[in-house]
């Protein structure tokens, strides 16, 4: 139906290695997050699953069949590319229906379904329009409308929201979400904002350096990251991650400690356990209040709360990490149990 | 894109057009090396013999030569000139605000599409007539003695017809590259206090540069093989005044059917431009990502 | 320079680019003005500028001689032919190099443009002797090979830098839907890259039409193009002036028409892309 399988799957360009061995499996149905930071390789992979580009080693498995060296065009997938990439000279209309045109469905059909995905992307309206006629949302929306036309196997998207702006994103975010858990469809989405990969994905796959570091729900990345990668690319603000001796105390090389699990007190009160320093940065958002605290020894450490708090620069306070949400990380990185 | 379907198909489609270039380039060109080493005289074929180097000793040793080459190097080095300065000019007052500008522009760029031999005939003719063209009638009508143009200064009537047809090009070209000046740095230099004329030498010639150098070393290339001009006017005369090496080559081909020695002339015309070309293509090729 | 310009600079800066243009533009001018003149005229001292018996008669009489008619069709047979063969082989080798790149493409690319820098002298004899034993002096067939290859390589570059222009990513959603290379030609890149063909297509019938090294030296009569027949009024008999500009303006009114839709073509195709 949809079931995508990636065995040892290697990718060089020329003598530079960008993907090293990549093992996954996506079932069919969900939606899984391609993400990392700017040139992990989580766009060349979904590339090389599309058959953009071709694997070095490896198999990629469609439904149990071997798609290397098998060409784009019949390997049953859809693209939704960045820059949306719409034939300029052709309408929306057209847009939609070209690749139904390219399978050499009858005329009739293909405006049934062009029609029919219009209607649930609102785009009908501007069907008879040209790309250059309509805005960055509709054009995003007409790139959906021609992938998911065609009922493929699996969607692929390249980071599609990335050209939108803000708040626009976060409407995105939901429909694409929406539609792809009505129709069901597997969805390979590829995006750097791990924002978008949290909220989206049924699991997420993060990627750096070309090597997947952990494969995953993303409340399973939030509360075991595998390493001190996974630990600082998940969640936001930024895990804080303290070494030396303070890490020590927990028998780590390093520990972790999100923003949002640092208790804050005023200086004097509360336990023995924790550290104390002074506020460099304060941000009041209204909804949370950010602290940016400089602890002697440690550096500089970001504590997340809740609703307004009133402490500024200069403050002196305490700040106490929940103790089950301390996460411990041996020399090399990897996740203590 | 790369995949290894597109990439056999692209070496299959790229072919024809290198193979079909590459035989118009080499075939000639070797059958230009071959003839320029025998003693062939198309009046007399069949009577050919080896002649080794002794064409390109000829050539290169006839005053004619010489004459033709210093002929070529005044062309070429006038026309440069005139060109750019009248073209940066030309360029620096097309950029400003006038009105009416594309018609003006019109009027610049007309004489690069005029072909070469309408120019020059109407040049020779209704222009430099001394006795009823235009130039003759505005001397006149200042109290001067007009010019026989062709008769006094040969060279310099031809200098002057090559020129009028390359400054729009040159024009054009310089003011394409200043229109593509960033506004803001003409500002930001405003700001730190330049004037007009350090704007321009700061600020706007260096930016220059580059197209003045892509200007230069592109007419130079086809200015070597200024032709048709000197064709018509002045079958190279009087006497050598207006060969240039293009010029000498052709008639020792088609005006004296000396093969071999218009081979070897032609080999050393091929040399000097390659010389420049090299040139060219370095700058080209920093600009192209492949 | 959108300077915001009193208006009085404005004035001086239009009333100077007007007479720069005007003396640059005169001689074409002048040769229109004098095509309808009648000989005696045209050879008048002092010659008039606009008040003067304006007639048609030299047109007529060019176009009378049935020379005229077989010149212009060859000059349109040739420029057009060699234009429209380049192209055909020069669009299957830019999209290779614009799509489908490798190691070696920037080389031959730069190898092609530099087959253009060559003289043309340099090559003279053997065209001729070639042409001459071959049957192909002084034919259309002949001119149109030579010029085709002569113009090659900048019709080659530049549908390259027009088909570099069009986002690799239109093309790579053709193939996502499904589509070939041959339909994603035809359905995607031709009609993208239609302007861009029709451009080069322009200045290339331009220098083609203009051409005058080999068109002068490998035709006499049959198929001579314009150039050479203006050419034969370097040695004329009698009066010529009146009919040499109406000649002239008609072989060159078709290409100055032709040029102003082409500049920006002729930046971008002679400067060979170093000059944005």
């Amino acid at each position: 139906m949809g079931r995508i399988t990636l065995e040892g799957v290697r990718k060089s360009f020329g003598s530079i290695d960008v993907i090293h061995g990549a093992d996954l499996d996506i079932e069919d149905g969900s939606f899984v997050v391609f993400v990392g930071p700017s040139g992990c390789g989580k766009t060349t992979l979904l590339r090389l699953i599309a058959g953009l580009e071709d694997v070095t080693a490896g198999r990629i498995l469609i439904d149990g069949v071997n798609v290397v060296g098998v060409p784009p065009a019949k390997r049953g997938l859809s693209m939704v590319f960045q820059s949306y990439a719409l034939y300029p000279h052709m309408s929306v209309r057209g847009n939609i229906g070209f690749g139904l045109k390219m399978a050499g469905l009858p005329r009739a059909e293909i405006a049934r379904k062009v029609q029919a995905a219009a209607a649930t992307l609102n785009l009908t309206d501007y069907l008879d329009r040209k790309p250059r006629e309509l805005s960055g949302g509709q054009r995003q929306r007409v790139a959906i409308g021609r992938a998911i036309v065609r009922e493929p196997k699996a969607f692929l998207f390249d980071e599609p929201l990335s050209n939108l702006d803000a708040a626009l994103r976060v409407q995105m975010r939901l429909e694409v979400t929406r539609l792809q858990r009505h129709l069901g469809t597997t969805a390979v989405y590829v995006t750097h904002d791990q924002v978008e990969a949290m909220t989206m994905a049924h699991r997420i796959v993060v990627l750096n350096a070309g090597r997947i570091e952990q494969v995953g729900s993303p409340l399973d990345l939030y509360r075991h990251p595998a390493n001190l990668f996974v630990a600082g690319f998940i969640g936001s603000p930024r895990m804080n991650l303290i070494g030396q001796r303070a890490a020590a105390r927990y028998g780590a090389a390093t520990v972790g400690v999100r923003p949002e699990h640092m208790r804050v007190g005023r200086d004097g009160a509360g336990g023995a356990e924790g550290w104390a320093g002074t506020v460099s940065a304060a941000e009041h958002l209204g909804s949370d209040t950010f602290l940016h605290v400089d602890v002697p020894d440690i550096g500089t450490v970001t504590a997340r709360c809740i609703g307004e708090r009133d402490i500024v620069i200069g403050d002196s306070v305490r700040l106490d990490p929940e103790p089950d949400r301390v996460h411990r990380f041996d020399r090399d990185g990897r996740a203590l149990p | 894109m790369a995949t290894q379907q597109t990439q056999t198909l692209g070496r299959i489609l790229v072919a024809p057009a290198v193979v079909v270039l590459f035989v118009w380039m080499i075939v000639p060109l070797a059958m230009t090396i071959y003839f320029s080493l025998l003693n062939y005289n198309l009046l007399n074929p069949g009577a050919e013999s080896f002649a080794g180097f002794d064409n390109y000793y000829y050539f290169l040793t006839d005053p004619a030569f010489l004459a033709s080459l210093g002929n070529t190097l005044v062309l070429v080095g006038s026309v440069l000139a005139i060109t750019l300065v009248l073209g940066t000019l030309v360029a620096l007052l097309l950029d400003q605000t006038v009105i009416g500008r594309s018609i003006v522009r019109l009027m610049v760029i007309a004489p690069f599409f005029v072909m070469p031999t309408v120019s020059a005939l109407v040049w020779k003719n209704l222009l430099m007539n001394p006795v009823s063209g235009l130039f003759a009638w505005l001397a006149t009508a200042v109290g001067l003695q007009p010019v026989d143009w062709f008769a006094q200064v040969p060279l310099l009537s031809i200098v002057l017809i090559v020129s009028w047809e390359w400054l729009p090009f040159a024009s054009l070209i310089l003011l394409t590259a200043l229109q593509s000046l960033d506004e803001e740095q003409r500002e930001a230099a405003e700001m730190d206090g330049a004037g007009a004329v350090s704007s321009f030498v700061y600020i706007t010639l260096p930016h220059l540069a580059r197209p003045i150098t892509v200007v230069l070393l592109i007419e130079t290339i086809f200015l070597l093989s200024v032709f048709a001009e000197i064709f018509v006017t002045t079958g190279g005369g009087p006497g050598l005044q207006t060969t240039n090496i293009a010029f000498l080559v052709y008639s020792q081909a088609l005006i004296q059917y000396d093969v071999g020695t218009a081979s070897a002339g032609g080999l050393v015309a091929v040399v000097i431009a390659n010389i420049l070309a090299f040139f060219l293509v370095r700058i080209v090729g920093r600009n192209l990502e492949a | 320079m959108a300077r915001r310009s009193s208006t009085a600079r404005t004035l001086v800066t239009t009333l100077a680019a007007w007479i720069v243009g005007g003396i640059i533009f005169f001689p074409i001018l002048w040769m229109v003005l004098t095509s309808f003149k009648t000989e005696l005229e045209a050879f008048a001292m002092p010659p008039s500028l606009l008040f003067f018996h304006w007639t048609t008669e030299n047109y007529a009489t060019v176009q009378s001689r049935s020379d005229y008619l077989l010149h212009a069709m060859n000059s349109i047979v040739i420029a057009g032919g060699s234009t429209l063969i380049a192209t055909a082989i020069a669009i299957p080798a830019a999209w290779s190099m614009a799509f489908a790149p490798t190691r070696r493409t920037r080389d031959v690319l730069l190898w092609m443009l530099s087959t253009k820098m060559m003289p043309p002298v340099g090559v003279l004899v053997p065209i001729y002797l070639i042409c001459r034993d071959t049957g192909l002096l002084d034919t259309r067939t002949g001119l149109v090979i030579v010029l085709c290859l002569g113009n090659l390589p900048i019709v080659v570059w530049m549908l390259f830098t027009y088909f570099k222009e069009i986002p690799r990513d239109i093309l790579e959603a053709a193939r996502m839907d499904g589509a070939t290379i041959g339909r994603e030609l035809v359905y995607v890149l031709l009609p993208m890259a239609v302007p861009g063909i029709a451009s080069t297509l322009l200045l290339n019938v331009i220098l083609a039409w203009n051409e005058a090294f080999w068109t002068l030296n490998l035709s006499t009569s049959e198929a001579a193009p314009l150039t050479v027949f203006i050419a034969s009024y370097s040695s004329p008999e009698g009066l010529f002036w009146a009919k040499l500009s109406a000649a002239s303006t008609l072989a060159v009114a078709p290409i100055l028409v032709l040029g102003w839709f082409s500049q920006r073509q002729l930046v971008r195709g002679l400067t060979f892309g170093a000059v944005k």
